[in-house]
C-alpha cells in the first residue's frame, strides 16, 4: 500500500526526524491560514501517488501570498499522469545547499533490510542506480542488530557530510529505520534529504510503501489509504479479496493461481492479443468468487472477451463449472466467454457447459488463441 | 531416492483441526504419507483423521518422533508455529500459509538457517515425492514416479506443468513449490543443489516468475555447478512494473525483476527456456536425449 508524502512525513516526524513545517490542504481557501503560520518562502506540492509530479508542474515555490494562492489554485485539480490532484502540501521552503538520498528496502537475496545512501539526491534514484551505481552506498543491516554506529559513520564518510551534521544524520537514519521496522514498510525513503545553507538536515520529501500482508497489524496505516489514488476496479476487487490488477488490453482473464494467471496473460500476448487484467480467484475457485471475478472483469469497458483458465487440481472442475453457470445466471453478460477447464472431472464439466454459449477449449494455449481470435472478430 | 520427503518422513500437521488442515490433511493421508500426529493449541488429547492431536509441538515430538512438519496455521499465528517447530528440533518444515508479513519472515528465515532447518515456503504448495510422500496441497494424482525434478515459485502453474510432464511420460522424482513470497526459506539454488546430488533425478524443470533475482542467481549456479540439464519457464512477461501480481513476491520494483531479465540470464547460462508451458515436455525430452 502507498501513502502520500505528507503522511510519510508525519510518520517520520513521530520517529524524531526533522521535517519542514507544513500542512495539507484540499482547497485554495485554506492557503492563507497556513501561510500566516509558516511564512515565506513556501512550497506547494501536489499529493499524488504517481511519480514525476515535479516535471508535470505539481511543485511550485511562492514568495508571497498571491503567488502561493495562484500556485495552489493551479495545482489543485491538475492531472498528473492521469491522476487528479485532490490534496496539496504547503510547507516552509528549505534553503538548499545540497540534496542527498537515503532509503531502505528489503534485500530479498540477503534476507534482511538494506539501506542505500547517495550524495546524488533529489533526482530519480533508479536512474542513479542504473547509470552511476558507484554513487550509491549499500549498507546491509542485520535485523537482530539494527543499524550500527560504524555503519552510520561509513555513510557519513561516503556522503562527505560536513562537520556538525553527523549527529543529526544519525538520528535521521535511526528514525527512518525505526519507522521502516515498526510500520512493516516495503520501502521508506527520504529524497531529498536536504542540507540547508544554515547547516541543518531536513527531510524535504518522503515516500513510504507498506507490506500488504502486514496491514492487519497497523490500523493506523490502513486508515491512511487514499482510495481516490487507486484504480477503482482494483479497490473493488481488494474489498472482495480477489487479486486483480488492471491492464490496458481487451481480453479479460480469470484464472486460479497467481503464476498461472501471469502465464495466461503471457499466452494471450503470445498469440497476438492484449490482456485486460491480472486476476487470481485463488486455488479454490468457489462460486461466489467466480461471480465477483466476472463482475469485476466485465466492469472494465475495454473488455471484449473473457478468458477463463482453471486448473482443477484438488478442486473439481464440475464444481467450478457449476460456479460459472451460477455466476452467469446472476449476471447479464453478452460478451463471448472462452473457457479452459482442466483436471479432475473435466469431461463432466465440459458436458455441463455444452449447452451454453461458452467456448470450451481443452488446453491453455488453445483457449488463449481462441480468445484472441474471438476478440478480433 | 528423491529429495526432502519420502517413506522415512514422519509428518506432523500443525493446524490439523482447522479447515485447511482437515481438508488437506485428509488428502495427505490418502496419498500414503506417514502422518504421525497433529498440533493445535488447546485441542490436545483429541483424535482427528485417525491421528492424535497435541497442544504443543514438544509433546507431539516426544510421543511420535516426528521429523517433519507441515504448517496450515493462519497468517497471524504462522510465525509462532514455525518457530515452535524449529525450537523442538524438527528439521524439515513446510509452511503452506499465505500472508505472513515479510519482516516476520526475516526473523523466521534466520532462525531456521541458524538451526539447520530446511524451511520450504511460506505461501507455497509444498513438496511431493510421487509414490512416496506428499506434504502440501498439490493434487497427488497428476504426479507420476520418475526422474524429473521440478522446482517452482508457483502453485497451479506447477500443477499445469507437472501434468504436461506426466502426459509426456516424464515422471517426477520430487516436485517442490518454494513459495511466492519475497522472503522464502529455501531458494532455487538450495533445491538445485539437492537435485544435483540426488541419483534418482536426471533433469530439472525450473519455473520462475517476476520479482527478485533468485532466477538470475540460479542461472549462475547452474552454469557453475550443475551437471544435470535444466529446462526453464518464466511467468510474467506481460506484468506491469510496480504492481504486485497476486504473489507478494511477484513485483517488478525499481525496474528490476522483469521476466525478460530472467529469461536472458537463464539463456546466457545455456539453459533452454520454454515460451509456453506446453513446450516443456518436449524440451525435457530433448535435453535428456542430448545428455544420453
Amino acid at each position: 500500500m502507498k501513502i502520500h508524502e505528507y503522511q510519510a512525513k508525519a510518520i517520520l516526524k513521530s520517529f524524531g526526524a526533522p521535517v519542514p513545517d507544513g500542512q495539507v490542504a484540499t482547497s485554495a481557501r485554506d492557503v492563507r491560514k497556513i501561510a500566516e503560520r509558516i511564512g515565506f518562502p513556501a512550497v506547494v506540492k501536489a499529493q499524488v501517488h504517481v511519480g514525476g509530479r515535479g516535471k508535470a508542474g505539481g511543485v511550485k515555490l511562492a514568495n508571497k501570498l498571491a503567488e502561493l494562492e495562484a500556485a495552489a489554485d493551479s495545482i489543485l485539480g491538475m492531472l498528473i499522469k492521469g491522476t487528479k490532484v485532490h490534496k496539496i502540501l504547503i510547507e516552509t521552503a528549505a534553503n538548499i545547499d545540497h540534496e542527498y538520498y537515503i532509503g531502505i528496502v528489503i534485500d530479498r537475496a540477503r534476507k534482511n533490510p538494506v539501506m542505500m545512501v547517495s550524495a546524488a539526491g533529489g533526482v530519480d534514484i533508479e536512474e542513479v542506480a542504473a547509470k552511476t551505481p558507484e554513487k550509491i552506498l549499500k549498507i546491509y543491516i542485520k535485523r537482530h542488530l539494527g543499524i550500527l554506529s560504524f555503519q552510520v559513520r561509513q555513510a557519513t564518510y561516503f556522503l562527505d557530510l560536513p562537520r556538525g551534521t553527523a549527529k543529526s544524520f544519525s538520528l535521521i537514519t535511526q528514525a527512518l529505520y525505526g519507522a521502516f521496522m515498526a510500520k512493516d514498510c516495503s520501502l521508506a525513503e527520504i529524497n531529498p534529504l536536504v542540507l540547508t545553507k544554515d547547516g541543518e538536515m531536513m527531510c524535504c520529501d518522503a515516500k513510504m510503501n507498506f507490506d500488504d500482508n502486514a496491514l492487519w497489524r497497523h490500523p493506523d496505516i490502513e486508515a491512511m489509504r487514499d482510495e481516490e489514488e487507486e484504480e477503482p476496479l482494483e479497490t473493488a476487487a481488494r474489498k472482495k479479496r480477489v487479486s486483480y490488477v488492471k491492464l490496458n488490453g481487451n481480453i479479460g482473464c480469470i484464472v486460479n493461481g497467481a503464476g498461472l494467471a501471469m502465464t495466461t496473460m503471457d499466452m494471450v500476448k503470445h498469440f497476438g492479443g492484449e490482456p485486460a487484467n491480472f486476476l487470481d480467484i485463488g486455488g479454490g475457485a468457489k462460486a461466489e468468487q467466480v461471480t465477483e471475478a466476472l463482475r469485476i472483469v466485465t466492469s472494465d469497458p475495454n473488455v471484449k472477451t473473457v478468458l477463463f483458465n482453471i486448473f482443477g487440481g484438488i478442486v473439481r472442475c464440475d464444481l467450478v463449472a457449476k460456479g460459472i453457470l451460477e455466476a452467469l445466471a446472476t449476471l447479464d453478460l453478452t460478451l463471448p466467454i472462452v473457457i479452459r477447464l482442466s483436471g479432475t472431472n473435466e469431461e463432466e464439466a465440459r458436458a455441463m457447459l455444452k449447452d451454453t454459449a461458452l467456448l470450451a477449449m481443452p488446453t491453455m494455449s488453445e483457449a488463449a488463441k481462441e480468445a484472441v481470435e474471438v476478440s478480433q472478430r | 531416492m528423491s529429495i526432502l520427503v519420502d517413506k522415512q518422513t514422519r509428518l506432523l500437521i500443525q493446524g490439523i483441526t482447522g479447515s485447511e488442515g482437515q481438508f488437506h490433511g485428509a488428502q495427505i493421508i490418502d496419498y500414503g504419507t506417514n502422518v504421525v500426529g497433529g498440533v493445535t493449541p488447546g485441542k490436545g488429547g483429541q483424535q482427528t483423521l485417525g491421528v492424535e492431536v497435541f497442544s504443543t509441538v514438544r509433546e507431539a515430538v516426544e510421543k511420535t518422533q516426528a521429523n517433519a512438519s507441515v504448517v496450515y496455521v493462519p497468517a497471524g499465528f504462522a510465525k509462532d508455529a514455525v518457530l515452535e517447530a524449529i525450537d523442538e528440533g524438527i528439521k524439515l518444515i513446510v509452511c503452506i500459509t499465505e500472508g505472513i508479513p515479510t519482516l516476520q519472515m526475516i526473523t523466521v528465515y534466520w532462525e531456521a538457517k541458524n538451526n539447520d532447518v530446511v524451511l520450504i515456503g511460506p505461501n507455497c504448495p509444498g513438496v511431493i515425492s510421487p509414490g512416496k510422500a506428499k506434504v502440501g496441497i498439490m493434487p497427488g494424482h497428476i504426479h507420476r514416479e520418475g526422474r524429473i525434478g521440478v522446482v517452482s515459485r508457483s502453485g497451479t502453474l506447477t500443477y499445469e506443468i507437472v501434468k504436461e510432464l506426466t502426459t509426456a511420460g516424464l515422471g517426477q522424482s520430487t516436485c517442490i513449490g518454494i513459495g511466492g513470497d519475497p522472503i522464502i526459506g529455501t531458494t532455487f539454488v538450495d533445491v538445485l543443489a539437492m537435485f544435483e546430488s540426488d541419483p534418482e533425478t536426471e533433469a530439472v524443470v525450473l519455473i520462475g516468475e517476476i520479482g527478485g533475482t533468485d532466477e538470475e542467481i540460479a542461472a549462475d549456479y547452474i552454469k557453475q555447478h550443475m551437471t544435470k540439464p535444466v529446462v526453464g519457464f518464466i511467468a510474467g512477461l506481460t506484468a506491469p512494473p510496480g504492481k504486485r501480481m497476486g504473489h507478494a513476491g511477484a513485483i517488478i520494483s525499481g525496474g528490476k525483476g522483469t521476466a525478460r531479465e530472467k529469461i536472458v540470464a537463464l539463456e546466457a547460462a545455456g539453459i533452454q527456456v520454454a515460451k509456453r508451458p506446453d513446450e516443456i515436455g518436449e524440451l525435457v525430452k530433448e535435453v535428456l536425449a542430448r545428455k544420453a
